[in-house]
């Protein structure tokens, strides 16, 4: 029982962290409506990035966050000239920039796999010297600044003319164009914005994990849409964004619980992309399913009533 | 004030779908007028629409409005000159959206957005009395999702959006076609309604003969991708129905017209 609670300690604020990567994914899944694939890419570039500045380049911690998200950003660019210039769909363009991340990530860590973060200062063990609290702790608080930060900024961000305009293009593309918005645009900062998140989020969980891998990011897609569908299922039918957007998050952090409760009653951690995999598939499928069962079972081959 | 000259357009060009949509079209319109379009299934009026708004490249010819080339302009940079709403009442509005919102993105219109709100306080008050105009009492659902709304209502909210910052030009293609006879005829009234207070100069395609005489200062006919038939004023005043119809048998050689012109 007490490894439990343990586990999920560190499970929460591990939740959190990736729930700034959940909140890209987010905006391009649910507001620029695109299943954007660059997000396992770019969440292990982060992670690499921010390893190799901090380990190699003696970068300040913080700094190497900075770093990260602006290495998100460019894999978001990618993604988006691609899809937009070049009028790749959306979903190939990202594997394309997520296939030829892993190659880049590899080079960025001079060829090695994994980078361990050992004997060097990271944001956490900072504060755990300033603040003598554990370093599960420290993470968790910070993790949740962070995210309120950010949530608090999209939230901002998309009641502007601009944000408006980006999420009219995942509504109607046609209807705004017509009221002059160029979407080759509008969807270049979506995907760029969103990256730039799941860069940084990959840095923090770096930092957290205390090392940078090149197989950090596999499979955060399916997390991220695992962790939105759960979200939307906890709060319900809500409308305001804010909500929305923190349902994301909580959404991260419920993710994280499950699964850390899984690993500990057993479940092999190799299993759990599988476990991810058939969350999102069912949260995807109920609906349909309940639909066609809805329609099949209200035929009357008598009529009907009024 | 618009000049089409000379405008060709095929789509599919060199394979066995080729389909010479507009061959050589000419066009000339003054400040304020408002013309009707009518022309069988496939004529090329949408796509002479198209053609303005720039969804599509033109192959060849020029278009000029308000004495600037537009010819070769993305359809974004266009836009600021033009009002548009679709046949599909789903195209002209963003259905996740508030009709607020929805109203905003509209006002904006070949504006530059930058980090302003998007809606501001002062623009709702506008756009509840401009939603008063419609008379569908969409002025106390401001902060409605628009997929909420009916397809009459949404008709009705993009012809005012198209309108909301007066267009150097209003492009309407069928935009009462998939209406019920009594919201189509409502959603035409607030139309003419609109473009004759603003003196709007306008384009409107329609299928329904009558409308097409009853509405505007000017028609057209087109057929095969060019102008068959062009009356204005007096001239205009004084055509029926049958004359058109008899029009139309002569540039089809003789075929009746068809079913969907025969209802009107
Ligand atoms: N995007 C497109 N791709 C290929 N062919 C097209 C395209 N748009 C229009 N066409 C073809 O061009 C011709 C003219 O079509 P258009 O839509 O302009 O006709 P229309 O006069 O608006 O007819 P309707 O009354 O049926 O709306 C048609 O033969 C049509 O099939
Ligand atoms: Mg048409």
């Amino acid at each position: 029982m007490a490894s439990i609670l343990l586990s999920l300690q560190g499970a929460v604020s591990q939740g959190v962290l990736w729930g700034i990567m959940v909140l890209g994914v987010y905006i391009t899944y649910k507001i620029l409506n695109i299943s954007d694939l660059t997000v396992d890419g770019s969440f292990a570039l982060g992670s690499c990035i921010c390893a190799t500045m901090i380990v190699n380049y003696e970068m300040n911690p913080f700094l190497a966050l900075v770093v990260a998200m602006l290495a998100g950003v460019l894999a978001g660019a990618v993604t988006g000239i691609l899809h937009t210039v070049f009028e790749i769909p959306a979903i190939l363009a990202g594997i394309l920039t997520q296939i030829s991340l892993w190659s880049i990530n590899l080079r960025i860590m001079g060829g090695k796999s994994n980078m361990p973060l050992l004997k060097v200062d990271t944001i956490f063990t900072g504060l755990v010297e300033k603040t003598g609290m554990k370093q599960s702790m420290i993470s968790l608080i910070f993790g949740i600044v962070i995210a309120a930060i950010v949530i608090s900024v999209l939230y901002w961000f998309f009641g502007t003319e601009i944000g408006s305009a980006i999420r009219a293009t995942g509504n109607n593309e046609k209807m705004i164009r017509a009221l002059g918005v160029d979407i080759k645009k509008t969807k270049m900062i979506g995907l760029m914005l969103a990256n730039g998140l799941v860069g940084l989020s990959g840095a923090l969980v770096c930092q957290n994990s205390k090392y940078g891998d090149i197989n950090m990011g596999t499979g955060a897609i399916v997390i991220g849409l695992a962790a939105i569908v759960t979200g939307e299922v906890l709060m319900g039918k809500i409308v305001s964004f804010k909500a929305k957007l923190t349902s994301a998050v909580v959404g991260s952090v419920v993710y994280f619980m499950i699964r850390a409760i899984v690993l500990q009653l057993g479940m092999s951690a190799n299993d759990m992309k599988l476990l991810s995999a058939v969350i999102v598939a069912l949260a995807l499928c109920v609906p349909v399913a309940m639909e066609k069962y809805r329609i099949k079972h209200s035929y009357n081959p008598e009529g009907g009533d009024e | 004030m618009l000049t089409v000259s000379n405008v060709y357009k095929t789509f599919n060009k060199g394979t066995i779908n080729e389909k010479k949509a507009l061959r050589g079209l000419n066009l000339h319109l003054k400040e304020g007028d408002f013309v009707t379009v009518i022309g069988g299934n496939g004529a090329g009026k949408s796509t002479l629409l198209n053609m303005i708004a720039g969804v599509y490249p033109i192959d060849g010819g020029k278009i000029i409005l308000n004495g600037e080339d537009i010819s070769r302009q993305p359809e974004h940079k266009r836009a600021k000159h033009l009002g548009r709403v679709f046949q599909d009442p789903m195209f002209g509005t963003a259905a996740g959206m508030q009709i607020d919102e929805n109203l905003a993105l509209a006002y904006r219109r070949g504006e530059k957005r930058g980090l302003g709100w998007g809606v501001t306080k002062e623009e709702s008050e506008v756009y509840a009395e401009k939603l008063k105009i419609l008379g569908l009492g969409l002025e106390t659902r401001m902060t409605s999702k628009v997929g909420l709304l009916s397809g009459g209502q949404r008709q009705a909210l993009t012809l005012l959006m198209a309108t909301l910052k007066n267009p150097n030009l209003l492009l309407l293609d069928e935009h009462t076609a998939a209406l019920d006879p009594k919201t189509a005829k409502t959603v035409l009234d607030i139309t003419n309604k609109i473009v004759t207070e603003n003196n709007l100069t306008t384009l409107m395609i329609t299928h329904n003969m009558k409308d097409a005489l009853r509405l505007g200062n000017r028609i057209i006919m087109m057929h095969e991708g060019r102008i068959i038939f062009d009356a204005e004023g007096e001239e205009k005043a004084k055509l029926t129905v049958a004359d058109l119809l008899q029009k139309f048998e002569q540039a089809s050689g003789g075929e009746f017209a068809n079913d969907r012109m025969m209802l009107a």
